[in-house]
């Protein structure tokens, strides 16, 4: 029963202008599929007990043609093949349409983190997305590496991020809250481990976000995230990571700048949390095996203070 | 009066020559339809407890969310091997098998066309399936998944060998399956029985005849797809590094314009099957033979027009994904027309539920509901929603195990008489389709709906979201009954092997040429055979007074 609820808040919830056209065309077709299982099934099971072999039963008319019965069955399919075909366009063209413009949000697939990029504002973030409702949003995909794939089931269709090829959707969601996906597209050992969370919010919201994002990141405040940053900075972590106001400012691991204001960490495989971040600057390829993040085999109090520098990135 | 007549393709064989049994020497030299086809049968069998001895990992590991039971690289190249192993060394090898063994007895021939090329199919399949396994001990699986997308496949992303591994055994297993097609098609082109048209030859026949076309057209793509990544790996060719200017979407488009008529592949023979066993324990003929073979060339053409419906989330544009859209829907047509004949030619019958027919009854039912999560594979918005989640995963496994696998099943217990002399135990064999069709449902039923609410596909582990451990839960614990089951099937093919109760030549009470062919008769299968002048020609024999060449209804 608590199952059913699950599936029908999770089918049924569209959040999105779009979900909600594929949504509806869903849940016609799931109707009909129903009743036509429901009508083979019943025939199937109406075969089965009428024409059971019984002592006594006459032997079969040996019949193999029906010139009547034969069209039947070619003109159901046809038909029924004909109404899916032109709901199917309808439904295309309102949910693809074509891309205009500069794009909104501009997404790139890393083997396994999500890197996002507002061009409007420069503010770049990764793993957790914030996005406004009630906005059409152009998004485009880049890929820094294999073939991922966007998907957040409320948000309806998914669309595959591949290298060399820049892809695009309309998104306009239509309900605030916290959603959440994952990539979609087998990209290598970490996969299961590439999660997306949405947060939707309000105009006031989303820019409040924003302009806390475009701050510069916050400088140690005390001695022990002092000697954390002159760790990050000498021991090769910006050869990878981005913190703004550093100089560390490469883009092949996600951007540091305000870490600690996000509510997970590595796409979404554990809470944001000292422990957590202690645990896998400790020795990364325990917490997740083949990430690309290499086991410095770092002290333990220089494990701390690097820990204790990045809480102070908010 | 039926006309005796010698049967036509008399090979010289080489035991009756030697006149002595050589033991193991005389399978692995053998080129014999009915030897090759038993080998491949128990090559097929090897593979099947190898192919689901890792899905029980995968199971196990997906019981519960958070698991570490398996290791990231190793659930990956577990779950590579389990799809490549179940398509190119399960299905295949199967269908070659009752391909082999049978369609000569069905359409009245000694042998296949070309018993050498025959015996040498079989070994390319066998070698090819031992270097895709070697790969473990050189140095890991594959690990890029049955369709190895570019550019995962590639070095910079997938170092170890095993990717080589897959492509040099897949490329070895092909030119097996290329020369088997070819072998079928001339023997049933030139080796029928006289008399016998080629409507008439049984729909098992017809099916693989179509089958074997299928497999022509379809490897060479697969095949060049091989050889280019190989050369991508192991020479730096740039066919699919779209860093260097190539395009990985290329490695898609030859991939599915193989795979999705590799589905046919799978499944076609599993339809003839059916058709086999429809008729015979409904004690009926097939309702619309003419149909039933057309509508397979019809699947058959229109397998080659639709491979981009595995694509329609990769971003091309709304023409595009219509176009193929439409052409995928287009074979709901011909196969929705199937399931209608089937159940034409049960009613009216006689039907008998011996194992055979239980596992077709669920196969309607099962490839009904698999049909139609298929259609929503076709209605492109539906596709993007649901493509690449465990609803996918749900929906092949409906085709591929509901659908085809169910149909290896009815025709092992259908053929186990022909082929050993015993019946295959009906009470075990009754226990072992209740626990399969019971775990095959609670496996994979479940995991729409795991789909549906955001599980995709090819995870090694998930996260604690409502509903998700429960499910997944569920589905594995379906998975052990379908264990158990092949236990019990084990136990029976053991049991009736060596002590079942004896067949004798026609225990069905059948209608086709393999059961007139008397089971003592040694390698040779037929001295003389009847004339046919119908499909039905056993029954023509059994039933002179209403043979179906008088009868225009049939």
């Amino acid at each position: 029963m608590r199952m059913l609820v699950i599936l029908l808040q999770s089918v049924l919830h569209s959040a999105s202008v779009q979900s909600k056209e594929i949504n509806r065309l869903f849940g016609q077709f799931t109707i009909a599929a129903v009743l036509l299982l429901l009508f083979v099934s019943v025939l199937i099971i109406y075969i089965c007990i009428r024409f059971r072999e019984r002592p006594g039963n006459p032997f079969p008319e040996q019949i193999g043609k029906n010139n009547r019965l034969e069209w039947l069955m070619f003109l159901f399919p046809v038909v029924t093949i004909a109404i899916l075909l032109t709901a199917t366009i309808r439904t295309i063209n309102i949910v693809m349409k074509p891309a205009q413009g500069k794009p909104d949000v501009i997404i790139t697939g890393h083997q396994w983190w999500w890197e996002v990029y507002y061009p409007a504002t420069g503010v770049t973030a990764a793993n957790e997305f914030h996005m406004p409702v009630n906005k059409n949003l152009l998004i485009e995909f880049h890929s820094a590496d294999v073939v991922h794939d966007w998907w957040v089931p409320e948000f309806g269709n998914k669309m595959d991020v591949v290298p060399g090829r820049n892809n695009y959707i309309w998104l306009n969601i239509t309900n605030a809250g916290n959603y959440i996906g994952a990539c979609s597209e087998f990209c290598g050992a970490e996969h299961a481990w590439m999660r997306i969370k949405v947060f939707a919010e309000d105009e006031r919201a989303y820019n409040a976000w924003q302009d806390a994002n475009k701050k510069t990141a916050n400088m140690p405040s005390d001695e022990l995230a002092m000697r954390g940053m002159l760790i990050f900075q000498s021991r090769s972590c910006g050869s990878c990571h981005r913190i703004s106001g550093t100089p560390s400012a490469a883009s092949v691991g996600p951007d540091l700048s305000h870490l600690f204001s996000r509510t997970t960490m590595l796409s979404g495989m554990m809470p944001m949390n000292e422990d957590n971040l202690q645990a896998w600057i400790t020795d990364p390829q325990m917490v997740k095996p083949d990430s690309k993040m290499p086991d410095f085999i770092f002290a333990k109090d220089s494990v701390d203070a690097i820990v204790h520098y990045l809480t102070q990135l908010k | 009066m039926d006309e005796i007549i010698p049967s036509i393709g008399q090979p010289v064989f080489p035991d009756k020559i030697l006149n002595r049994d050589q033991k193991l020497l005389q399978w692995i030299s053998s080129v014999d339809h009915k030897q090759i086809g038993i080998m491949y049968l128990l090559l097929a069998l090897l593979f099947l407890v190898t192919g689901g001895g890792e899905a029980i990992l995968m199971r196990t590991q997906l019981a519960v969310p958070n698991n570490h039971f398996l290791s990231p690289e190793t659930y990956n190249q577990i779950f590579t091997m389990h799809g490549t192993t179940m398509v190119f060394l399960v299905a295949m090898p199967a269908i070659f098998g009752f391909g082999n063994y049978m369609i000569p007895l069905m359409i009245g021939a000694n042998d296949m066309a070309f018993p050498r090329l025959n015996a040498f199919s079989f070994w390319m399949t066998f070698f090819g399936g031992g270097l895709l396994y070697f790969s473990f001990l050189a140095g890991g699986g594959p690990d890029a998944g049955w369709f190895n997308y570019a550019p995962l496949n590639e070095y910079n992303y997938s170092s170890r060998p095993g990717v080589d591994y897959f492509a040099i055994g897949l490329l070895v297993a092909g030119i097996g399956s290329v020369g088997g097609s070819i072998n079928f098609i001339v023997t049933i082109l030139n080796y029928r029985a006289k008399g016998m048209k080629l409507n008439q030859v049984p729909l098992f026949v017809w099916m693989v005849f179509v089958d074997s076309f299928l497999i022509l057209a379809a490897f060479p793509c697969l095949n060049a797809a091989l050889a280019m990544i190989e050369m991508d790996r192991q020479f730096h060719a740039h066919f699919f590094n779209s860093a260097s200017g190539g395009s990985a979407l290329l490695w898609q488009h030859l991939f599915w314009l193989f795979g999705h008529p590799e589905v046919y592949v799978a499944i076609l023979p599993s339809f003839g099957i059916f058709s086999e066993v429809f008729q015979t324990f409904s004690r009926k003929p097939i309702f619309s033979y003419a149909i039933l073979a057309a509508s397979t060339v019809a699947i058959a053409m229109l397998s080659f027009g639709v491979w981009v419906h595995h694509m329609f989330a990769v971003g091309f544009g709304n023409t595009v994904n219509g176009f193929f859209g439409v052409a995928s829907m287009l074979i709901a047509i011909p196969t929705g027309i199937k399931v209608f004949s089937w159940m034409a030619t049960l009613y009216g019958g006689s039907i008998r539920f011996s194992v055979p027919m239980l596992f077709g009854i669920a196969f309607l039912i099962q490839f009904t509901f698999g049909g139609l999560t298929g259609v929503l594979f076709a209605i492109v918005p539906i596709d993007w929603q649901l493509t690449d989640t465990y609803f996918v995963v749900a929906h092949f496994h409906y085709m591929f195990v509901g659908g085809a696998v169910f149909g290896l099943f009815a025709g092992l217990f259908y053929w186990f008489p022909k082929i050993t002399g015993k019946m295959l135990d009906e009470k075990l064999g009754k226990w072992f389709f209740w626990l399969f069709t019971i775990g095959f449902n609670t496996t994979f039923l479940i995991q729409h709906v795991l789909g549906l609410i955001g599980m995709p596909r090819r995870v090694w582990t998930y996260p604690d979201l409502p509903g998700f451990g429960t499910m997944n839960f569920i589905a594995t614990i379906g998975a052990f009954l379908m264990g158990i089951a092949a236990l019990v099937l084990v136990v029976a093919i053991v049991k009736s092997l060596r002590k079942g109760v004896v067949a004798g030549r026609d225990p069905w009470d059948a209608v086709t040429l393999e059961w007139y062919c008397d089971p003592a008769s040694g390698r040779k299968n037929f001295d003389k055979i009847p004339l046919v002048k119908s499909r039905r020609p056993l029954w023509d024999m059994k039933h002179p007074e209403n043979p179906d060449w008088k009868n225009s209804r049939s």
